[in-house]
């Protein structure tokens, strides 16, 4: 199994670290060479715009692009879940998301980094509660039709924090940061499923 | 009656979340600006994120006199015009300084040795914030120190404003140079490395477990070029910092863009090659002995 972590910024080693602990093959993704004969595709933490705009100098876009809008196995943490968002609000005009997940995402949904946030999230169809550490997180702020909600923030409006499309799993959190490995998990075990 | 978890069973400022700001910038370029429209031209060259100030190092330099916390509009007006985190400067151990930029929300606050310091003995307590610090250092113990203090990123302290790298290479060779030793050392040692740092031992053996300092290490001063940028990368530093480097070249916005992008690809020659083409001419440099005052001398 090789898993590509796209690797332009941000959390990056995390991610890796992760992988490798599961058993998989870690290939960072920094240009197009670099992304081919992957079986699933991880977009990390980090800041999206800066992402979005090494996607395009890389001429990484079309093919990373054409993956998560066909719904290939594919983990978005935090900046990853904005860019594997259909709409973004509030981000700058010329931020194009690579999309594939329907859903609407609020960049630095809960305000600047002193509102950044540990709390636990609940997440029944992966066991216990998610240690959960949101950094400058985006906020799901709407969800399609096909969109399956797998974690919810608590609090008034249960806000989803967790969410899955075919083969996309975006989420507003770091597991990552957390030592956490079950979403990276299921992203393995939808990879396997796509080879199957 | 209502058993729904409020908002309160949220912890803010811990420093899991301190640090984690951190390493969400690794691989990127933090850029100084002193205006909203050279943070917008920073955003759009890809920074990661922008520090505001009133003036950037070569020029606290030049002018001289007491250099000290941005004006809180000039701050404010950045904040407006960028969707990146911003950050702003503080003078060492002045906590008002600190607690007015925490009050501005900003999103990363350097105790910086660039601003005049306001204490010859106290640097800023950093556990009393919500808002994470980044701190300077010029050796292990210095960053060890600042740790201990709460700061959540460490960066090399190299010479502000001069266009010279060299110092911010001493800088970074001194702290994996030491984290290197103490990992082969045995428990022993140890005691006489956190003697020797002036370090707290606990901090002590965790470097020697872990190989790594607790925080991102991230390299400031003297990044003038792509090729600066690759450098102190290829050398374990995890993002950069660009003061006087980007608005004092000659065209900024491809500067700004090429660093950039030799910061994603630090380790591809050729990469780095294709965007040191054409970019008109970096920012003045300074040799080391014209520099009549070493900013990286404020702080302890």
């Amino acid at each position: 199994m090789r898993v590509g972590v796209l690797a332009l910024q941000g959390d990056v080693r995390e991610h890796a670290v992760v992988v490798r602990r599961l058993g998989a093959e870690v290939v960072e993704v920094r240009s197009r060479a670099s992304f081919s004969d992957v079986d699933a595709l991880i977009l990390p933490g980090g800041e999206s715009t800066t992402m979005g705009l090494l996607l395009d100098k890389s001429g990484l876009r079309p093919a990373v692009e054409e993956w998560t809008r066909s719904q290939r196995p594919t983990l978005g943490t935090c900046a990853g879940l904005v860019l594997l968002a259909n709409e973004v609000e509030d981000g700058r005009p010329d931020q194009h998301p690579l999309g594939g997940l329907d859903v609407v995402v609020r960049r630095n949904g809960h305000g600047r980094q002193r509102y950044s946030f540990e709390t636990t999230v609940a997440c029944d169809e992966l066991g216990s509660p998610f240690d959960a550490v949101f950094i400058r997180a985006p906020r799901i702020t709407s969800v399609g039709h096909d969109v399956e909600v797998l974690g919810r923030l608590e609090g008034e409006d249960f806000e989803p924090v967790i969410v899955s499309q075919g083969g996309l799993i975006g989420c507003a959190f770091h597991p990552e940061l957390a030592g956490d490995d079950r979403l990276h998990g299921l992203l393995l075990e939808r990879a396997e499923a796509a080879l199957a | 009656m209502n058993s729904t978890p409020s908002i309160s069973d949220r912890s803010t400022g811990t420093f899991r979340v301190k640090r984690g700001l951190a390493d969400m910038l690794r691989g990127g370029v933090i850029m100084d600006v002193v205006n909203a429209e050279q943070a917008k031209v920073a955003e759009d060259a890809g920074a990661v994120s922008v520090m505001a100030l009133e003036r950037v190092p070569s020029d606290i330099r030049r002018d001289g006199g007491v250099a000290r916390m941005s004006d809180p509009e000039l701050i404010e007006g950045i904040q407006a015009a960028v969707t990146i985190p911003v950050m702003a400067k503080a003078r060492i151990g002045h906590f008002a300084e600190a607690q007015v930029l925490q009050a501005l929300e900003v999103d990363y606050i350097d105790e910086s040795e660039v601003l005049t310091p306001a204490d010859e003995a106290h640097h800023i307590d950093k556990w009393a914030f919500d808002v994470p610090f980044v701190c300077g250092a010029t050796n292990l113990g210095e960053a060890l120190r600042r740790i201990s203090e709460g700061a959540a990123m460490i960066r090399s302290k190299g010479e502000a404003g001069t266009g010279n790298i060299v110092e911010a290479v001493r800088h970074l060779r001194s702290i994996l140079g030491d984290i290197k030793k103490i990992t082969v050392a045995d428990e022993a040692e140890l005691y006489v490395w956190a003697k020797e740092l002036r370090a707290p031992i606990d901090l002590v053996q965790e470097i020697a477990e872990t190989g790594k300092l607790p925080v991102p290490l991230f390299c400031a001063g003297g990044i003038a070029t792509p090729a600066d940028a690759s450098l102190v990368l290829q050398l374990g530093a995890e993002a950069v910092f660009v003061g006087s480097g980007i608005f004092k070249a000659e065209d900024p916005i491809t500067m700004a863009k090429a660093i950039v992008e030799a910061t994603a690809s630090f380790e591809d020659a050729s990469a780095v090659a294709r965007v040191s083409r054409g970019l008109g001419a970096a920012m003045p440099g300074q040799e080391m002995s014209e520099v009549t005052e070493r900013l990286s001398d404020r702080g302890w």
